[in-house]
């Protein structure tokens, strides 16, 4: 563990420098401990694959003080067995078909399959919500299958329809609002990745795990899935 | 008890202090792009120094006022006149219902500050009332819309408020070339010395392309021994280096999370000073380090907090 200032009111703690299971597991428990502990004097924290950022108030604490509460807290951490009850699994129902899927095609040129095999690979396993950023809820999710490891698109979409599922790289997520993006799409789901007037505001939390549930059109219009604006 | 927008102007946004504690699911801050100026003018009506209120970038922005309030206008002179008669910022004025409040150009800075009594009557989202646009979050119905001709801006119940000034040492100048401390950190390491050292020694050109998101600068290129890292929280003036080696300064609606190397970050009161800064101004940096940036920023509290503002002639 490496704790390091950025500015007068925000230090980064690294954790790791690979992206795995293992370092995530470390951000995600730091992250817990640091929100239990700390919450008298930070203003925010941004968990990513390898690294808390911790962001706090001058007013109450100093770069020496966050050091010495950051470095109990973290350590703490480490003796500590994973909590399994803190983070949960969601099945997200995700309609592969072609009015929806704008880049499966694609997708399975580059891997050399057919749909329904790129689709059952997708599907098939689950993923580690990495980290979280990029627009509100967009949730980084880890690692695909190296067969369906497109890399993005050179010229990114103007705008990517809400709920569109993608690809890019070892990585895959959801995109919760509709952006400009890259990413290989090849699936939409009708739920609700960010509802800002829900408690739990976004449906995906760093440490989470996600599961892919191909669905057939019917579902998904019966589930509240839109079509893109003709 | 309101204020009618005629001209919303380039862009005029509703600003608290940001939205914070949401960073982890991706939500930026927002926030006044200029705190010291923000700070400033709810300090002179005795607001909470959190109360919401318009960001004007490069004036145009033209209200009608349909009640008696006393506002306070800080950070830049955008050409602010009062019915006919030309005001100067950094300071409260008194408003009457009929009152026409108009901005015209930058004459020095980019973003001017209008706070009113009792703050702006705006909801909250997410507990904040900071319009992030791209977000769709904050401003006068939540949903991050930037003004529009015909907007009604509902004010908070007015108070009597004394006629006060921003002491004249605590009003910068930001027609002179900002030179701003740079903390070291981040990737730092990963530039080598002598990179290190073209950065410190270089003047930079604000380009054409700024936003609240981030200011893209140009000159001298600046190469790291790295291509790229593994996305971590991007914090407010953090400098990024993209692969072209010219410095990007991200600001209040930066990415929570990001992959380029940082060269380091600049205080929050550095990077509001750059937010005053138009395309074509010089910037140059010299490494500081955060106990500066600590040092300054307790001052400026301090000041804020017990110096009372003087009262205008």
């Amino acid at each position: 563990m490496n704790i390091e200032s950025i500015n007068e009111s925000a230090c980064i703690v690294y954790l790791g420098d690979q992206i795995n299971e293992e370092t995530a597991e470390r951000v995600k428990q730091a992250t817990d401990r640091i929100r239990a502990t700390l919450s008298d004097v930070i203003t925010d924290l941004v968990p990513s694959y390898t690294s808390v950022m911790v962001c706090y108030d001058l007013e109450r604490i100093d770069r020496f003080g966050i050091q010495s509460r950051l470095r109990r807290a973290v350590t703490g951490a480490s003796a500590t067995a994973p909590d399994p009850s803190s983070a949960q699994t969601l099945e997200l129902p995700v309609y592969y078909g072609p009015e929806v899927a704008l880049d499966l095609d694609d997708v399975c040129e580059f891997a050399g399959l057919t749909a329904d095999e790129v689709i059952r690979i997708h599907s098939e396993q689950s993923y580690r919500v990495y980290a979280i950023g990029f627009s509100p809820g967009f949730a980084f999710l880890g690692s695909t299958d190296a067969r369906i490891a497109m890399p993005r698109k050179s010229t990114p979409r103007l705008k990517v329809p809400v709920g569109s599922v993608g690809i890019a790289g070892s990585q895959t997520a959801i995109y919760p609002s509709a952006t400009p993006g890259g990413w290989q799409i090849v699936g939409r789901t009708p739920s609700k990745m960010v509802d800002w007037d829900s408690k739990s505001l976004a449906l995906a939390q760093i440490g989470d795990r996600v599961k892919f549930r191909a669905i057939d059109r019917d579902e998904f219009i019966r589930l509240g899935g839109q079509f893109d604006e003709l | 008890m309101s204020f009618e927008v005629v001209d919303p102007g380039m862009l005029t946004l509703v600003q608290d202090l940001g939205r914070f504690g949401y960073q982890h699911i991706g939500v930026t801050t927002g926030g006044p792009m200029d705190e010291h100026a923000f700070l400033w003018a709810n300090r002179l009506l005795g607001n909470p120094l959190n109360a919401p209120q318009l960001e004007i970038t490069f004036g145009r922005l033209s209200l009608l006022a349909h009640s008696d309030t006393t506002i306070a206008l800080t950070g830049a002179d955008l050409g602010a006149r009062l019915n006919d008669r030309a005001i100067e910022p950094w300071q409260t004025h008194e408003i009457r219902k009929g009152d026409r409040l108009s901005f015209s150009m930058p004459v020095s800075g980019l973003r001017a500050y209008l706070a009113v009594t009792g703050g702006l009557d705006v909801p909250a989202r997410l507990g904040s009332a900071a319009t992030v646009s791209r977000e769709q979050l904050g401003g006068l119905d939540g949903s991050g819309n930037k003004l529009a001709k015909g907007d009604r801006i509902a004010l908070g119940e007015p108070r009597p408020v004394a006629k006060a000034s921003v002491p004249y040492s605590e009003i910068p100048d930001y027609r002179k070339p900002l030179r701003v401390g740079v903390i070291p950190g981040y990737q730092y390491r990963h530039f080598p010395r002598s990179v290190q050292a073209k950065f410190f020694t270089s003047e930079y050109e604000v380009s054409q392309n700024i936003d609240r998101m981030g200011y893209r600068l140009k000159g001298e290129a600046i190469h790291g021994d790295l291509d790229g890292i593994i996305s971590e929280g991007i914090a407010y003036g953090a400098i990024q280096i993209p692969a072209d080696g010219q410095p990007i300064v991200l600001m209040k609606d930066r990415q929570t999370i990001g992959g380029y190397p940082k060269i380091g970050s600049l205080s929050a009161l550095g990077a509001g000073q750059l937010a005053q800064r138009a395309p074509g101004a010089s910037v140059s940096f010299y490494l500081s380090d955060v106990a500066d940036a600590e040092a300054r920023r307790m001052i400026f509290n301090h000041r804020l907090r017990q110096g009372a503002p003087g009262t205008a002639g």
